[in-house]
């Protein structure tokens, strides 16, 4: 008998989740807004789904209505990749520690 | 063009850069690098899947030009935000992977052949499943960030919308949802996707609109939970590893912080969901407050105060971050310590809008993070603290929660501040918290409450020190 390859998809999915939960609970609580601003740029490796179904080509045609839903993934999820790490990586510069230097 | 063993491997490599950025996240020193281990994995992603598809025609100058324009508009919006606006940010940003998810699921709906699903009309029973609940997780992370966008950006009020029947109306729509994936999957009609997509929407307005505006934190968290859901059933349809690892990731992420939320405020996740709590409109007992003689003072008074203790802490909550006192607040804390007066912070989990919305404000003042603490390591503190210094917190210093049960917030942990010998309270007004639920501590003898905006306030203190 063969496995389906939907299990094994499914085996990662699920040891991801694990490897989420030990990972997550080890950021420090005063992280936690950068943490969602992060999640939320990474999430946006959905784009890689935006980009096949843009560059798709069934017709001569780049515009069909398929290629145009995903021209607009494209869009949305690339405001969210360099918005998302980018307010982070700000974010994060204004972490210091005590008396390096007083402004 | 390389294999798909080959770009596999590739994705693979992108979720682990994914797991390792959110563990530089365990201390602001490793972060940096955390969020540099992120963008490179998001750039192998990228680069693999244009490898992978290999169609370098016309159509991907085009991909090019909406990756730079949305990357512009990203950066220019990361760039220009207040630290103040980050939780209306971040459920904005939040309703952007939701209708990407909904938009990666239409064009896989409508030409499956250029994911390999099969044919319009006979697409694998799967990856229809799969892609309609990618769909309607998406659909409802992006209309459900849309409304507390709207609700924290003021736009919308803050209060709960509830209506009669409300609960049964989204149980209903909730079951359409799988009758309509069902008949999707037995038709492969599309009139169904549509529809199924169009109630999802309708559910995401409905499951926020009753939750109030102090609840948000777990709102926030809840959607960033499901962005990561939806992302995770679009990763199942493109046999995507990146794309599951991270939709598994930031899933679980969202869950522990709504999680975290939940018990800053000792409320059950159902309850919040089900909402109609904190809002204006929440009923409050009878407030007897005209009766109960009130200590107010000035500034110079405060002052006074702050210049003759030894230890001050300070408690900041969602007042500091609208009044925009926070490099006020770091002014004051300075000038005390040119007095040798010891200043530390408390930030109490659920204070302000957002998880970790109160650290991110006081970072941004140069707050050094090694003053910051949470509830659980300063806590013990304020009964050798001469002054408390609570500036727009309310609820989370309410003794009440420790000694009346019947109040609505009986049993959320809160900070200590009875205990200091004296309490600074900077508000408004008198008014009760978001919790509808008055502060005794208002009317006792050691507090002495500064009715002004948190700003002013504290800047009129900084020169009397």
């Amino acid at each position: 008998m063969e496995i389906d390859p939907f299990i094994f998809r499914f085996s990662i999915f699920i040891l991801a989740i694990f490897v989420g939960y030990y990972v997550v609970w080890s950021v420090t609580p005063s992280l936690h807004t950068p943490l969602m601003s992060v999640t939320n740029a990474i999430s946006s490796v959905i784009i890689v789904g935006a980009i096949i179904a843009a560059l798709a080509s069934s017709s001569n045609n780049i515009f069909e209505i398929s290629n145009i839903f995903g021209f607009l993934a494209i869009v949305l999820a690339a405001v969210n990749i360099f918005g998302g790490f980018l307010v982070t990586q700000r974010m994060l510069q204004m972490y210091k520690k005590k008396k390096k230097d007083k402004k | 063009m390389i294999s798909a063993n080959l770009s596999a491997i590739f994705y693979l490599i992108s979720g682990i850069l994914f797991i390792l950025a959110l563990r530089g996240l365990s201390s602001p020193e490793t972060s940096r690098q955390g969020n540099f281990f992120g963008i490179l994995g998001m750039i192998i992603a990228i680069a693999v899947t244009f490898l992978t598809v290999g169609n370098f025609s016309a159509a991907m100058n085009y991909v090019l030009l909406f990756l730079v324009i949305g990357g512009a508009i990203g950066a220019f919006i990361a760039f220009k935000i207040p630290m103040t606006a980050m939780p209306e940010l971040v459920a904005g940003f939040h309703s952007l992977v939701g209708l990407a998810a909904v938009f990666v699921a239409i064009s896989a709906f409508l030409n499956p052949q250029a994911f390999n699903l099969g044919s319009p009309g006979d697409i694998k029973l799967a990856s229809l499943i799969e892609m309609s609940i990618g769909a309607a997780i998406g659909a409802i992370t992006f209309s459900g960030s849309i409304i507390a966008f709207l609700k924290l950006r003021g736009i919308m009020s803050g209060s709960p919308i509830t209506f009669k029947g409300q609960h049964f109306l989204n149980l209903i729509l909730g079951i359409s949802i799988i009758v309509l994936i069902y008949f999707l999957c037995t038709t492969q009609s599309e009139s169904f996707f549509w529809r199924m997509i169009g109630i999802s929407f309708l559910i995401g307005v409905l499951l926020i609109i009753p939750i109030g505006g102090a609840d948000m934190p777990v709102v926030i968290s809840m959607l960033n939970s499901y962005s990561g859901w939806a992302a995770a059933g679009i990763g199942f349809t493109l046999e995507n590893t990146a794309l599951i690892i991270t939709g598994a990731l930031v899933g679980s992420s969202g869950a522990i912080l709504s999680y975290i939320m939940c018990k800053g405020m000792n409320r059950s996740f159902f309850s919040v969901i089900l909402g109609g709590f904190g809002g204006d409109s929440t009923i409050g007992k009878e407030k007897k407050k005209d009766q109960k003689p009130v200590k107010s003072g000035n500034a110079e008074d405060a002052a006074f105060l702050l210049k003759n203790a030894s230890s001050v802490i300070i408690v900041p909550g969602y007042g500091m971050a609208v009044a925009q006192a926070q490099h006020a607040l770091r002014e004051m804390v300075d000038a005390l310590k040119k007095n040798d007066i010891k200043v530390s912070y408390a930030v109490h989990p659920v204070a302000g809008r957002m998880p970790g919305h109160m650290n991110v404000l006081l970072a941004e003042a140069n707050v050094p993070y090694d003053e910051v603490f949470e509830l659980d390591d300063i806590n013990n503190d304020f009964a050798n603290t001469d002054v408390a210094f609570v500036i727009g917190a309310n609820d989370v210093t309410n003794p009440v929660a420790k000694t009346d049960p019947q109040s609505p917030i009986y049993g959320m942990p809160v900070l200590d501040v009875e205990k200091c010998k004296s309490v600074l309270f900077v508000k408004r007004s008198l008014s009760p918290g978001y919790a509808g639920v008055d502060n005794e501590l208002f009317y006792r003898d050691n507090t002495l409450m500064l009715f002004a905006d948190a700003k002013k306030m504290t800047e009129d203190i900084v020169k009397n020190i």
